[in-house]
């Protein structure tokens, strides 16, 4: 494969009331999801089926057993919390104390960008209609991972891979394209430190928001104990087949090129592992301290020592996951290689070469430089420290969802953040399931036939269809089945759910 | 300066001339790009929330996954 593969995100949104720090999240977040399930979902609005849903999956082979599972991992019991599915795919919920948005399955790394874009809005929108609500406070909510006092929330990535590919090797050789990543992935940080309590006057600023929280290499944990290879293994999909790779160590990007070549590179890396060509060892001494090593030097010259013995910066070794990606895509694909596949190796090798010469040469694509050039632009003006709150303040606020106090929307609606799509294709994507997955066929019955679908998830739908006693299930268990080329044409002629139903099961 | 030694000597009137050119160039362009940053600092200005210190503060978050 190329960057081409089943893949999506989940993004959990930073989330204050205003003027009340002390207000329970968990109520916060139910506003949000419920406001906009409440003025989007018809009649009826479906559930989500828990049926399929293993968290305690070890991709090692092994179950955790429920009773020594810390509360917080047992996501698949229903809590009675906002939970909706939306008509472009994607689940609409509360995750802990946070809304989550956890995107529809796509294929390319460009509609990785599109669905997860088109989350924020959703987001926005969504507290836009919790501020309606009569006698509400307006609820804030923030694309980051940290509050800078000892939490953090994921916006994790999902890349399904294939069964037959030794977890071994995808720990061998991912960990250490995972240490390096940061240096195009980062969404930057004021603060070091778990708690930033390690931030002194001179020293403050870090390349991305989640490394501190990653404490050993390999595990199942999400919420503690941070893996940097996550080990959950719920495929969504047939388990004899394929195998979900959960990434929990990334930022929550806003600028779509971080995004992009986020999930373009990883894509690609993947492929090699699957197909066994990554012929040498890059392993890292010390991954965990590496990684947060390498995350608080924004000048990227901090070394990084290989288990050969081999000391290198982070870029360098990006350099070395590049090389072998353009060596595998030649081989395998040629002249032939997709349109994707180019672009993200020409824009991947771009970056990396000018964050080699200069990191602010980058100040236009990537999240942590643009991030980081108008915080050295505040310093010198205002001779700041690094422990100034107003350093901290900008950091927080260029995650602000909002479009008129987000300054990340500010730098992009200046022109200096680059963008890969224009509002219109997001603004669609908030409705339209895309074309190529299962989530077609999810979206698409949600919006045709709200009022019959009692239940849904990733590998079902549920129907509830008039004089049928029992519900009827259908089940959607390869990623790739259910796409428009599938089943457009009979969702378009099937006026009822019934009519649907009785189609496919005929 | 090193550069400058090595130029040949003919024609020094023009390099120098030139070179007031390049330096006056970058001057301005250093201006330009002073002033750029000043407006766009000026635009965030307005948009940060007031009491930075406060408002920084008061973002406590629950752990997620």
């Amino acid at each position: 494969m190329s960057v081409r593969r089943v893949m999506g995100t989940e993004v959990e949104y930073g989330i204050s009331v205003q003027g009340q720090p002390a207000a329970n999240p968990m109520v916060a977040s139910s506003q949000i999801v419920n406001a906009y399930a409440s003025s989007t979902a018809r009649a009826r609005r479906a559930r989500w089926d828990f049926e399929e849903e293993s968290p305690l999956r070890d991709a090692r082979g092994f179950d955790m057993a429920r009773q020594v599972a810390d509360p917080s991992q047992l996501t698949d019991e229903d809590l009675g919390l906002a939970n909706v599915i939306l008509t472009n795919g994607a689940r609409l919920y509360v995750d802990h104390a946070h809304p989550e948005y956890s995107s529809p399955e796509v294929t390319t790394p460009l509609d990785v960008v599109r669905w997860e874009k088109a989350g924020e809005q959703v987001m926005l929108d969504a507290s836009r209609m919790a501020a309606q609500v009569p006698g509400s406070t307006p609820i804030l909510l923030y694309k980051n991972n940290t509050d800078n006092k000892g939490a953090s929330y994921g916006a994790h990535e999902n890349y399904l891979m294939r069964r037959s590919t030794q977890f071994a090797e995808i720990v061998r050789h991912l960990t250490p394209f995972f240490v390096s990543r940061q240096v195009v992935t980062g969404a930057g940080r004021v603060g070091i430190g778990q708690d930033g309590r390690d931030t002194s006057p001179e020293r403050g600023f870090q390349i991305s928001q989640r490394s501190d929280y990653f404490e050993v290499e390999v595990g199942l944990e999400t919420t503690l104990k941070r893996p940097i290879i996550n080990t959950r293994d719920e495929p969504h999909a047939d388990p004899a087949v394929y195998r979900r790779l959960h990434v929990i160590l990334g930022d929550a990007n806003l600028a779509e090129i971080s995004i992009y070549l986020k999930a373009g590179t990883t894509a690609l890396v993947l492929a090699m592992i699957e197909d066994g060509f990554i012929d040498r060892d890059l392993s890292v001494e010390g991954a965990v301290n590496s990684l947060r090593e390498v995350s608080h030097d924004p000048t990227l010259q901090q070394l990084i020592t290989l288990r050969d013995g081999r000391r290198i910066t982070a870029v360098q070794l990006q350099l070395e996951y590049l090389e072998l990606a353009r060596k595998y895509v030649e081989d395998r694909y040629g002249a032939d290689a997709d349109e994707q596949t180019v672009d993200v190796l020409a824009r991947w090798e771009s970056v990396l070469t000018r964050l080699e010469r200069d990191p602010m040469e980058c100040a236009a694509e990537l999240d942590w430089v643009a991030k980081l050039k108008l915080l050295n632009q505040y310093r010198d003006r205002d001779g700041l420290d690094w422990d100034d709150a107003k350093l901290h303040l900008i950091d927080l606020q260029y995650a602000d969802l909002r479009p008129d106090k987000g300054l990340y929307h500010r730098l992009a609606g200046a022109g200096r953040i680059r963008r890969l799509l224009d509002d219109a294709a997001i603004e669609a994507a908030m409705h339209d399931p895309p074309v190529d997955t299962r989530a077609y066929f999810r979206g698409r019955c949600l919006d045709k036939y709200a009022d019959s679908v009692a239940a849904a998830s990733w590998d079902s739908v549920i129907f509830d269809l008039p004089g049928r006693e029992s519900l009827q299930r259908v089940p959607t268990i390869d990623p790739l089945r259910g796409t428009r080329a599938h089943v457009g044409e009979l969702i378009d002629r099937s006026e009822t759910a019934q009519a649907l139903v009785a189609a496919i099961t005929r | 300066m090193a550069q400058e030694q090595k130029q040949p000597r003919k024609s020094s009137q023009e390099e120098t001339a030139s070179e007031e050119v390049v330096e006056t160039d970058v001057a301005e362009r250093k201006e330009t790009i002073d002033e750029d940053v000043d407006a766009i600092l000026d635009e965030i200005d307005e948009v940060l929330e007031t009491n930075a210190e406060d408002f920084v503060k008061s973002f406590i978050q629950k752990g997620g996954q």
